[in-house]
């Protein structure tokens, strides 16, 4: 007999921290953006994606909202705004 | 298109969590061909609560201090499979589990010559249990076993030095890094997983609850504990010093403020001044400042 | 192939006949004879095996959980406080569910220091969720590790073995030996595949943290392994028969002149061989006595002890361990086993022998049947030095 033991990677759905935010969550502008990744190689939750220019974007589903890709983005093209902001859609 | 493969998104590290940064960084620059053997830790507990992990490569834990030791296990294993070549193998624990209660089980692993990386992710206290005082917490820092008083300006003793530690093991690759200069980090992760042998990564990496900063400021924080020359960037190859980051130094001070668990030494200019000198030790002894 | 060889050397022989991918140890006595020749047949080409040199026990365990993880199988051996501090891993890989086989070459715990054998460092580790089997000579002892890694592996199983043999006594001793062939030992027991395993080919985590909400069923399912393995077992010891021509029946206990017997002795391991001569000598005399002899003590094999003492009148525990503030260990439980049942001995004394090393003679045995009146005793030291105890300090 067996119980909990091991975890396949690709049956793991995670929990959705999302729901963690509580006051701002990043938006991305598309405009300055020079796709140095940053963004994407800084969030410690690893849900920034996009590969060309102005084509980043972050999944509200798991962004805890810590603001860090706003902070390392060299061109200002990330902007923490209030969560219940309409600027993009969660 | 999914978010990070090999470290994926649904963990439940803190918001802003300095290792949760690292080590998505270090398993994407290993890449998929790698197995992770972790200590007890933060990291373990908030990227593998079952039913969930967040590790797309293979990932074991068992305990506390043995990561080392149980990697040093797996890495023989593959030898004896023929897989060995094929595979990376790297062991990753906190500051606790490998400069305190794991420094044995790493010993080992350097001595014994195993073709392993080993990853220390340094957030300079025992994080998980609630911010208590490591072999690896800076001098006069206050923490929950440490703490700052009447009579104590925090922890007492200066950093142990576990590169060095490392260093003296003759091991192929020694390298300190931070997660405030991402692309550097995986360079140096790159580097070491294309050398043989046993290699000892040390990364600096914020905890935004137990060194008491907003989770938005780790970049700021993380930077300037390098440009101070408190926390310095540097790799040995062989054993001789083959690169370090050249700052053009910042007063330690400037770190300290930006941090609840430095407060308490902010009028305390005799302290400060301890700390400088930390500082200005590691500037000297590894050639840090950039000559403008 | 029959052999006159020192049990450690004949432990080497079939650990190597069973072809681990890993072996890792530390250095402790009564257990080093067995690794320093594993470590020889490596260095001679004759076993091809990752053999890790750690700095103490505790890494010896963990190479092995990570070998074992890693899919091959492993070898580890030990004693004593080598054991004690291996003793964490040791949980870690019954936890993980990891087929390791272990030799314990029985050995006395500190303090005071000692290096003679009792039973107190394997018996101290019977919660760890490792099958326990204590073998009474050397032939055992190598049959038992073949048996071992059968069970372990077993993928009804999945668990590890802990082959108990006592230090010095078997470890050092010379007796003749059957060692098993390869070509039989290959028929016996199968390459070994694992059920899960680290492999980037299909990545799992494993290890995780479990919660409120899932630890209870990891030990649930320990448990029922447990208790089902107990039926396995006489299953493998039917095919180890078969091959070899050594019957163990059903591996759990073994049943020496206790059908008609008056007084029986339970015991366990190497003991048991003197309390055996002691029975032929007091059956000579037309003197109704058994023994009853623990093969494994973990699981504890409960139904088969009440079935073999229902109708003895009176048993004596002789236990090798103590439980310090307790009732002696093996005591414990041959009394669990009557609890509650309509038959069982009137008299269930226990009996504490041999810590340290001290000598378990004939006589010894003797005094085990002199004492087991209708008087019951509980852990009743037998070979006590009341010269040696004082009420007060003093130098």
């Amino acid at each position: 007999m067996f119980g909990p033991l091991t975890v396949n990677p690709a049956k793991s759905k995670g929990s959705k921290t999302g729901s963690w935010r509580t006051l701002l969550r990043p938006h991305y502008l598309h405009k300055n953006c020079i796709a140095c990744r940053m963004c994407l190689m800084i969030c410690p939750e690893g849900c920034v994606r996009g590969k060309e220019k102005n084509t980043f974007s972050v999944d509200y589903t798991y962004c805890k909202g810590c603001g860090l890709c706003a902070d390392i983005c060299p061109k200002k093209d990330i902007e923490m705004v209030p969560e219940e902001s309409k600027e993009e859609g969660k | 298109m999914e978010n990070s493969p090999l470290f994926k998104s649904g963990h439940t590290a803190c918001a802003g969590c300095g290792q949760a940064i690292a080590a998505r960084l270090v398993i994407e620059a290993a890449g998929a061909n790698t197995i992770v053997v972790n200590n007890t830790g933060c990291l373990e507990v908030f990227s593998t609560k079952y039913p969930d992990t967040a590790w797309g490569v293979p990932w074991i834990h068992s305990l506390f201090e043995n990561s080392a030791a149980v990697a040093s296990g797996v890495e023989a294993a593959l030898i004896y499979l023929g897989k060995k070549n094929a595979t990376n193998v790297i062991a990753q624990g906190g500051d606790g589990s490998t400069g305190d209660i794991g420094l044995q089980a790493l010993s080992g692993m350097l001595e014994r010559g195993h073709d392993i990386l080993y990853v220390c992710y340094d957030n300079e206290a025992y994080m998980n249990t609630g911010v208590q005082r490591s072999g690896l917490t800076p001098f006069d820092t206050n923490t929950t076993t440490s703490p700052a008083g009447a009579q104590s300006s925090g922890n007492i003793r200066p950093k142990k030095p576990v590169p060095e530690i490392c260093l003296a093991h003759g091991i192929p690759y020694v390298a300190t890094a931070s997660v405030g200069f991402p692309q550097d980090l995986s360079r140096k992760v790159k580097k070491a997983i294309s050398i043989k042998g046993p290699k000892y990564i040390q990364i600096h990496a914020s905890c935004p609850l137990g060194w008491r900063h907003e989770s938005n400021q780790m970049l700021p924080v993380a930077k300037l504990a390098v440009e101070t020359g408190l926390y310095p960037l540097f790799e040995y190859e062989n054993g001789v010093l083959a690169g370090r980051k050249q700052i053009i130094p910042k007063p330690v001070e400037e770190y300290l403020k930006t941090q609840g668990r430095f407060k308490h030494l902010l009028n305390n200019p005799e302290e400060i001044k301890k700390i400088q000198e930390i500082a200005d030790n590691n500037i000297k002894k590894y050639n840090l400042k950039l000559e403008s | 192939m029959k052999e006159f060889v020192e049990g450690s050397h004949a432990i080497a022989e079939i650990i190597k006949a069973t072809q681990p991918g890993v072996i890792s140890a530390y250095p402790i006595t009564p257990q080093t004879h067995i690794v320093e020749d594993l470590a020889q047949m490596v260095a001679n080409k004759e076993l091809n095996s990752q053999f890790v040199n750690v700095e103490s026990e505790h890494s010896a365990a963990s190479v092995v959980l990570g070998g074992s993880a890693a899919g091959v199988r492993v070898y580890t051996a030990t004693s004593s406080q080598g054991l004690f501090y291996m003793q964490e891993v040791v949980f870690n890989i019954a936890g993980m569910r990891l087929p390791v086989v272990m030799t314990c070459a029985n050995r006395a715990i500190s303090a005071p220091i000692n290096i003679w054998n009792d039973q107190q460092d394997s018996i101290s580790l019977r919660d760890a969720g490792w099958f326990q089997v204590y073998a009474e000579d050397n032939q055992e002892a190598v049959d038992f590790h073949l048996i071992a890694y059968r069970l372990a592996e077993d993928k009804r199983v999945m668990l590890p073995v802990m082959v108990c043999m006592d230090g010095f006594i078997l470890t050092h001793g010379m007796e003749t030996v059957d060692i098993p062939e390869q070509e039989k030992v290959n028929k016996f027991l199968p390459a070994y595949k694992p059920l899960y395993k680290l492999d980037t080919a299909e990545p799992i985590s494993m290890g995780l943290l479990a919660d409120p909400d899932y630890y209870m069923e990891t030990r649930f399912a320990i448990q029922e392994t447990m208790k089902e393995s107990i039926g396995y077992l006489s299953g493998i010891s039917k095919e180890f028969n078969a091959v070899f021509g050594r019957d163990y029946k059903d591996l759990l206990v073994e049943e020496y002149q206790t059908k008609d017997a008056e007084k029986v002795i339970v015991a366990m391991g190497s003991v048991c061989g003197t309390i055996k001569e002691v029975v032929d000598e007091q059956r000579a005399k037309g003197k109704k006595v058994g023994l009853l002899r623990i093969i494994t003590y973990r699981p504890f094999p409960y139904a088969r002890v009440y079935e073999a003492l229902k109708n003895v009148p009176k048993v004596a525990v002789l236990d090798k361990a103590v439980s310090l503030g307790a009732y002696a260990p093996i005591a414990v439980e041959i009394k669990a086993a009557f609890y509650g049942k309509k038959k069982g001995p009137k008299v269930a004394s226990s009996f504490v022998a041999g810590l340290g090393g001290r000598d378990i003679t004939l006589e010894s045995i003797h005094e085990v049947f002199r004492r087991l009146t209708v008087k019951e005793v509980n852990s009743d030291f037998i070979d006590l030095k009341p010269e040696l105890l004082k009420e007060e300090y003093g130098e």
